[in-house]
């Protein structure tokens, strides 16, 4: 019992979380006046300079948002949000529009080498064999996005939404709402009403993207919201790799980020979409950190398309996130790989749908969950199959692993199935780390710390091997800071 | 959902005593308990094993009986549940069970729900068994049904069957007992609602297992809340449900571990053909204290047609860490391969269909540890099955 008791103790003794990207930049700001209402919306509208059909579709989602109720049936509990207590529009002053890095705020480039995010292109390539362009958004707004050129060589778009409702009018007005509707949800709909920036992706038939994208999203300034909404469509027979990375600063005081992320892949397309989200879980007490409410959801809208989700959640004081699947085409195929790690007082309610609507479809969901401190895990899922699915597969695993005994978690899966010809398998363990394999680690030499990141590791690592190698590396030093504290 | 039917009235003597023929042939069950619509009919019961006493529901909340009175009312479903709170406001009578400290029956106590004839009515009633410390007893619930007789007319059967139940019966399982509960939820007709409470609070090393075989009925709801309050109890809940139609059957269970030591089981399984909904949803909570915990829970539905479906929610709350939990949920057609192997043999396909279902379900039936009522059982499976439309065209 002797390793089990000093797990107790360490839990019971963790201070603060360990959270290092927690600074904050003085950078000066344009904000939009506090607060919500019809002209917040066309200030952020007219910000962007934005087509007036684009200014209306945002008007109708802020008037259905009116009508709407907050949804209560996860297991989170946080204050009731004032969402005429926030700012819904925050820009650091000093980038009217992303041209090219020179042009960057230096102060700005600072925060995100701080960050240990690569914006210079020539030190990639110095450096890295794989490269990685990187769109960066600083509150509400796109400060840069790197290797633009070079993509376009290749066909594929990758700029800021709020550049591509220019460049790109067509594309953006056919998809954008198209797999999240304006009515989908509370938090999407807000977000449609007042979504600032964050990333268009279009890679076009028969195209392998030549290279990892990534966003970085940053919350800086203080009592602002982050409603960044991110669009991918890969064309025809086309393959994308994405990345998103997240990061806010210490603050006593709640943030709010409700994001919209719609992925849509056609005929034989892949798409590939890991995330890292690392806001700030707030301190021990729960004071302070990000309510993050997202939606996000892939359509696999043709025959053999496939989009697979991989996140490592470790940050936000509130997790509401069920990235999905809508596997429309025949043959198309949807995987959700999680890892949700809360410690301190985080409350993770986080899952995944697999909606089943073509025929042979398949899908695969692998969630492990790691509660430590006083947190709540839980994991929430859907799986669900059409009369029409036939031949549709699904199997689930999800394991719950719990350091200490002040924590908790929770599984929900909903298993529906409507044909015959489906074959759903269901499974989930919850546990925690046996004396045995314990044991056997202390006995061949390793302190009593490293044997249980070493089993931690082994516990989350077939969601690990999806990552693309460099989030591979971030997410498992990730997990040890996570950790840190927790366990004995 | 269907609405409300209006309450029964009362059951007269004389209505009563039109039901005597049925429990006084001599195949008749023997210990059997009589509710006729939700009213205890001691006339029409037997007697019972020693050290088991009897009272109707009636009498005990006339005598005011403060223990008795507090398990009527268990706090741990208090309020929690519509149907409970529903049933708590209309309920009309049952019957209170009290067995004493170390009594033993092997042969199960019957608890039968018999109804007087008349037009579409609602019948709640709620039991109570108390179990005391190392007593060994089984109960087993079932439906009465009439055999039509020549007086009656094809409509007023119609009527006769269209019926609300909502039945609640609750368990208290002293330390070291045993209690062995069935039911079947067999014989109802379209049309019909029944909705089944059970209620357990499990000793200190008691052992409480439950098993409810579900045929037919048009909607039928089934919920257990229990929950572990000594430690080293253990429980197996199981049940196997037969759909067809526009059946719809529902199973919900809420087991709270709130003792160390505690192992729990459960095993669902649903066939549904044509066009069935099967509901399983099934919660295990473990309390911070319940270390130690051992727990399983299992749904298993197999769909036999392409508008038949199930709905699954195996959840897991689990606040205490050295446990051991787990949960799991298929459903799917018939393995290909199995009736392909078989076939191979030289059975026809409806045959081999057949074959498999009878196992599917039998492998719970074969557990029961009561070898009649598992025949019992085995035979309405197998009527069930009999009942299946021929196949089509198969490949």
């Amino acid at each position: 019992m002797a390793a089990v008791q000093e797990t107790v103790d360490r839990v019971k003794s963790i201070d603060v979380a360990e959270y290092k990207y927690g600074f904050f930049s003085d950078i000066e700001s344009d904000k939009a006046p506090k607060g919500l209402n019809e002209e917040i919306v066309r200030f952020i509208s007219a910000k962007k300079n934005e087509p007036s059909w684009l200014t209306e579709w945002r008007l109708d989602a802020y008037r259905r948002w009116l009508t709407m109720q907050e949804p209560k049936w996860a297991r989170v509990d946080y204050p009731r949000i004032d969402y005429q207590d926030l700012y819904y529009y925050s820009a650091p002053k000093t980038a009217p529009g992303p041209k090219s890095l020179e042009d960057v705020d230096p102060e700005l480039l600072k925060v995100y080498a701080k960050l240990g995010i690569p914006l210079q292109e020539q030190e990639i390539l110095a450096g890295v064999e794989r490269r990685v362009a990187v769109d960066a958004v600083f509150d509400s707004v796109s400060v840069v996005t790197t290797f633009k050129e070079e993509l376009g060589k290749a066909g594929v778009i990758f700029c800021p939404i709020s550049e591509a409702v220019h460049s790109h009018p067509e594309l953006v007005r056919k998809y954008l709402g198209s797999v999240v509707p304006t009515t989908d949800n509370y938090f999407a709909t807000l977000n449609s009403a007042v979504f600032s920036d964050g990333s268009f992706v279009y890679v076009p038939p028969g195209v392998r993207c030549p290279m990892e994208l990534s966003t970085y999203f940053r919350i800086n300034e203080q009592n602002t919201g982050q409603f960044e909404r991110t669009l991918i469509i890969a064309d025809k027979g086309s393959y994308v790799s994405y990345l998103e990375g997240c990061t806010a600063p210490k603050r006593d005081e709640n943030q709010l980020h409700a994001a919209v992320v719609e992925l849509i892949a056609h005929d034989d397309a892949e798409i590939k979409y890991s995330t890292v989200q690392n806001w700030y879980p707030g301190d021990s007490e729960g004071k302070g950190g990000i309510f993050n409410f997202v939606t996000k959801r892939g359509d696999c809208h043709g025959a053999n398309s496939k989009i697979s989700w991989t996140q490592v959640e470790t940050g936000s004081a509130i997790t509401w996130k069920y990235p999905s699947c809508i596997l429309r085409g025949d043959n198309s195929r949807g995987e959700f790989y999680s890892i949700a790690i809360s410690n301190g007082r985080q409350q993770v309610d986080s899952g995944t749908k697999m909606i089943h609507l073509g025929k042979n479809t398949t899908s695969r969901v692998i969630s492990k969950g790691i509660a430590a401190g006083k947190s709540q895990n839980t994991y929430r899922g859907q799986i669900s199959a059409h009369r029409k699915a036939t031949g549709a597969r699904n199997f689930t695993n999800c394991d719950s692993l719990l350091i200490g005994n002040s924590c908790g978690a929770h599984t929900v899966p909903y298993i529906e199935s409507r044909n015959p010809s489906t074959q759903f398998e269901h499974e989930a363990t919850t546990s925690k780390i046996s004396e045995d394999q314990m044991f056997y680690c202390l006995q061949r030499g390793l302190s009593a710390e490293e044997a249980t990141a070493l089993i931690v590791n082994g516990f989350v690592r077939d969601v690990l091997q999806q990552l693309p190698m460099e989030f591979a590396v971030e997410a498992q030093k990730l997990i040890a800071i996570s950790l840190e504290g927790s366990v004995g | 959902m269907r609405s409300a039917l209006p309450m029964v009235e009362a059951p007269g003597a004389a209505e009563i005593e039109a039901l005597r023929p049925d429990f006084s042939h001599p195949g008749a069950l023997a210990q059997r308990l009589v509710l006729v619509d939700g009213v205890f009919a001691p006339e029409l019961s037997s007697a019972m094993p020693e050290g088991v006493r009897v009272r109707s529901l009636a009498s005990v909340l006339n005598e005011g009986r403060a223990d008795l009175i507090a398990l009527l009312a268990p706090a741990n479903a208090d309020g929690a549940d519509p149907i409970l709170s529903l049933n708590a406001a209309l309920m009309q009578d049952g019957v209170v069970i009290e067995v004493a400290p170390g009594a033993r029956s092997d042969d199960p106590i019957n608890l039968v729900y018999a109804s007087t004839p008349g037009g579409p009515s609602a019948r709640f009633s709620r039991s109570l068994i108390v179990v005391g410390a190392g007593a060994s007893i089984r109960l087993a619930e079932s439906l009465h049904v009439r055999a039509a007789r020549a007086d009656e007319t094809f409509s007023g059967l119609q009527n006769f069957n269209c019926l609300q139940n909502f039945n609640c019966l609750i368990a208290s399982v002293g330390e070291g007992a045993t209690f062995n509960h069935t039911t079947r939820m067999t014989g109802g007709e379209p049309g019909g609602v029944r909705v089944e409470s059970l209620i357990a609070s499990i000793g200190a090393g008691a052992q409480f297992d439950s098993f409810a075989l579900v045929t037919g009925a048009g909607l039928i709801r089934r919920q257990i809340f229990m929950r572990f309050q000594g430690p080293g109890a253990k429980s197996a809940l199981r049940g196997v449900s037969l759909l067809r139609g526009r059946e719809h059957a529902d199973t919900t269970l809420v087991v709270e571990h709130a003792a160390p030591d505690c192992s729990g089981r459960q095993l669902f399984k649903y066939i549904l053909d044509e066009e069935a909904t099967g509901v399983f949803q099934g919660k295990i909570v473990v309390d911070p204290l319940a270390q130690k915990t051992d727990a399983r829970m299992l749904s298993k539905a197999l769909l036999l047609s392409d508008t038949a479906a199930m709905n699954n929610k195996p959840e897991l709350e689990i606040f205490a860490d050295d446990v051991a939990c787990g949960h799991g949920a298929t459903s799917g057609g018939l393995d290909a391969d199995q009736l392909f192997y078989l076939q191979t043999r030289g059975l026809p396909f409806a045959q081999a269909e057949a074959l498999l279902l009878e196992a599917f379900a039998g492998e719970l039936i074969d557990g029961l540890g009561d070898e009649n009522l598992a025949e019992v059982c085995r035979s309405e499976v197998r009527a069930w099955l009999s009942r299946r439309a021929p196949p089509g065209v198969h490949s």
